[in-house]
């Protein structure tokens, strides 16, 4: 701790941290958490490193605009408090995102300490000062200047809590309609309990209810109520319910068993918690595990497969490295952790056993051509080089297509051709007085990009409604 | 939580539970679904909303008790509750005037059945119903079904009651008649018996619905997990159904997938529906 302020040479002195984990042997065959976070002394020597600089590229770089100098430079000088409080009421999730946001392509990669050596290791401080936070201060309390005003906000996950959050801290009476039995969305079924543990979800969701914020689980929006049953009752509405269906390889064999979208299986492990012994949850499993896709959720099947016994259990991606789109951090666990890689393949057909179980796949060696209209280059399949690999588990985590249960019921919400929401630059939807955000809107991206639409439509609703 | 208002024993392991859920009795739609949670930590039941009260608020569900989960559900005496119920889910069964039609339900399928065919002889088709069961005691509905069709027609194994043999029995005998020919077909109950059905119907060119009921978790097009081929198209039972015509389904495969956990102690599902047909 200092009292006396740094110069930027003595900033510029200390080396980066390093992230204490667990071993990678050991937590191969558990569920617990990856990372065990800094300890109080690392994470305000961390925090020393930051210049404060005036260009302030990485509040820029955050997709929630986290006044990032201020919490460090609290840090810095010792004061966790007022980190956390600049930090809360900021980010509605903090203790997730300081966990599972892609730092290294936003805050992190415009960090100016970062032009000169490693930058600060912002998302490290984040999920300290969060988890210092839930365990140190009280939650934060309703709003005493209410308005009046009732929002309805249709899923409960990154971006419906974030509009949960800023909403009611703006004094509004928010309600969150959600679809299963449980909070979170994807933080819940989706992202491990290695990665998210469970409890942090559980404390962010009851910071939310101390602020005020009321919860309505089993509703699912266009069959329990539908969008016009809600603006009638509320003043506005936030529309954040998700991703939808999961898109599958379209390969022959992938109705044996033993495939799983990874939605279906990270589901049935995490929200059914399937890798409990006393859950009632069935899940397969097998020596070995082949999970198609490169992005984080790719890692995170493959991760839970290896945590649930596969010996071999294998990334097959059918560009190269340079074009996955998992954080960098997630790759680099999955290797310690023992997750093959094979690189440049892609499936050809899936082939089951008698028993309808999948006995094997066969695959297709590809290389990579002119770049595709998402800028990566595109797969070329290299003739004859087929090859068969003997398989247990498939989990296809390629993607999902737009969630259409609230669309459908709901013709007066403009779409575009992939079925996701049309918004303006607000988060409105064609109908006054609703907003989307999320991968109902953007079809498929990240927690923060998502939350960061929950805060901007939060935002964009409080003026509605002070004009309305 | 969702309050049971009651629990009758409707043959031996079959339970007809009233629930409190104002705002799927008001939403729900014949042939839709709800998925049901005990408590924590339960597992995600699919079932059908055999019949609602909008005035009462209630929902009927028929629970044959065939695993833990739908054991523990059965316990439940009013004022008790069940901790989630989500719905109404899936498509609802598109009801029109077909002219005659027959509701072929096989064991606690005939519950699934009820609110169709309630719907349909509401919309002037002349309802035969035939059910199934092993003997007279897991004959379900009987007396209800009469009250709305216009002719209810009853097959047990063991010849208890009706028919002696399967419903097919019956059928095909409405089939060969041409006064009695069916114009359409619903179907619901285990795989092999819509199955059968299907193919006796097939070669006559009889439209035929089947309600199928594949392993699911969220019920909301989430998981995938109840994907079935359907005229060689992947559709997920429950955001496509989970109804569909019954000759373009795959049962074999449906048969298989619903199979993939039976050897896991804690799903015991497909055995019961096995040993049920």
């Amino acid at each position: 701790m200092s009292d006396q302020k740094l110069t930027p040479k003595e900033r510029m002195a200390i080396e980066r941290t390093t992230m204490p984990e667990q071993d990678p042997v050991v937590r191969a065959t558990n569920f617990e958490e990856v990372n065990f976070g800094l300890d109080r002394d690392a994470a305000v020597r961390e925090a020393q490193r930051c210049l404060v600089c005036k260009s302030r590229s990485c509040v820029e770089g955050c997709p929630v605009a986290v006044r990032i100098p201020e919490f460090l430079s609290a840090l810095a000088d010792g004061d966790v408090a007022t980190a956390a409080e600049v930090l809360r009421v900021d980010n509605a999730l903090p203790a997730t995102t300081g966990r599972v946001c892609p730092q290294e392509v936003q805050c992190e990669k415009v960090c100016v300490r970062g032009k000169k050596g490693d930058p600060v290791a912002i998302g490290w401080l984040e999920r300290f000062v969060a988890d210092w936070a839930a365990e140190n201060l009280a939650n934060p309390a309703e709003p005493e200047d209410k308005t009046g005003r009732t929002v309805a906000i249709v899923g409960s996950g990154p971006s419906g809590l974030t509009a949960a959050g800023e909403l009611a801290r703006m004094g509004h009476d928010v309600t969150v309609f959600e679809a299963l039995h449980d909070s979170g969305g994807v933080l819940r079924y989706g992202i491990p309990e290695f990665r998210l543990p469970k409890k942090i979800v559980d404390a962010e969701v009851a910071c939310l209810e101390s602020l005020g914020v009321k919860f309505e689980f089993n509703v699912i929006v266009g069959k329990t109520i539908t969008v016009q049953q809600i603006t009638e009752e509320f003043d506005a509405c936030f529309i954040g319910n998700g991703a939808g269906l999961p898109m599958f390889l379209n390969v022959p064999g992938e109705q044996l068993k033993g495939v799983y979208s990874s939605n279906e299986y990270l589901t049935r492990v995490n929200l059914m918690g399937a890798y409990k012994s006393d859950s009632t949850t069935p899940i397969a499993r097998g020596d070995t595990a082949v999970v198609f896709g490169g992005g984080n959720t790719a890692m995170d099947s493959v991760r839970t497969a290896k945590r649930l016994g596969s010996k071999r259990a294998v990334i097959a991606y059918r560009r190269s490295r340079a074009e996955m789109p998992a954080r960098i951090e997630e790759v680099h666990h999955a290797e310690q952790e023992g997750i093959e890689f094979m690189l440049l393949v892609s499936p050809l057909e899936i082939i089951g056993g008698e028993d309808g179980w999948v006995k094997s796949v066969r695959l297709q060696k590809m290389e990579l051509g002119e770049p595709d209209a998402s800028g990566r280059r595109r797969p070329v399949p290299i003739e004859g080089s087929e090859f068969e690999l003997p398989v247990d588990i498939i989990v296809v985590a390629i993607g999902t297509r737009a969630n259409p249960l609230l669309t459908a019921e709901c013709s007066e919400l403009k779409l575009n051709k992939w079925g996701n929401i049309e918004t303006d630059e607000n988060q409105m939807t064609s109908i006054p007085g609703v907003f989307a955000g999320g991968d109902i809107v953007r079809g498929g991206a990240t927690v923060i990009l998502a939350m960061g639409d929950g805060k901007c439509a939060a935002k964009a609703i409080d003026r509605y409604l002070k004009s309305n | 939580m969702y309050e049971v208002v009651s629990n009758v024993i409707m043959a031996p392991g079959i339970h007809r539970l009233e629930v409190r859920a104002p705002r799927i009795a008001a939403a729900r739609r014949p042939g839709q679904f709800v998925i049901v949670r005990c408590g924590e930590g339960g597992e995600r039941i699919p079932l059908t909303i055999a019949d609602a009260d909008t005035e009462a608020g209630t929902i009927t569900l028929m629970i044959q008790t065939i695993g833990e989960g739908t054991a523990k559900l059965a316990e439940i005496q009013p004022p008790g509750g069940i901790r989630d119920v989500a719905g109404p889910l899936g498509m609802a069964t598109e009801i029109e005037n077909r002219g005659k039609v027959a509701c072929v339900g096989g064991g606690v399928g005939t519950a699934v059945l009820f609110p169709l065919a309630k719907a349909l002889a509401d919309a002037g088709n002349h309802v035969t119903t035939i059910i199934g069961g092993r003997s007279a005691e897991f004959v379900i509905l009987r007396d209800e079904l009469a009250e709305f069709c216009d002719e209810v027609l009853v097959t047990t194994e063991d010849g208890s009651l009706g028919t002696k043999g399967f419903v097919t029995i019956p059928l095909g005998e409405m089939i060969a008649d041409p006064d009695r020919r069916p114009d359409a077909i619903y179907a619901v109950g285990p795989v092999p018996m819509m199955a059968a059905i299907t193919e006796q119907t097939r070669p006559e060119g009889i439209h035929t619905i089947v309600s199928l009921n594949p392993i699911m978790v969220d019920g909301t097009g989430m998981c995938g997990g109840c994907r079935v081929t359907v005229d060689g198209e992947v559709k997920f039972a429950c955001v496509d159904g989970p109804e569909f015509d019954g000759h373009l389904v795959d049962f074999r495969e449906l048969s298989t997938r619903q199979q993939a956990y039976c050897d896991d102690q804690h799903c015991r599902l497909t055995d019961a529906i096995e040993d049920q047909s």
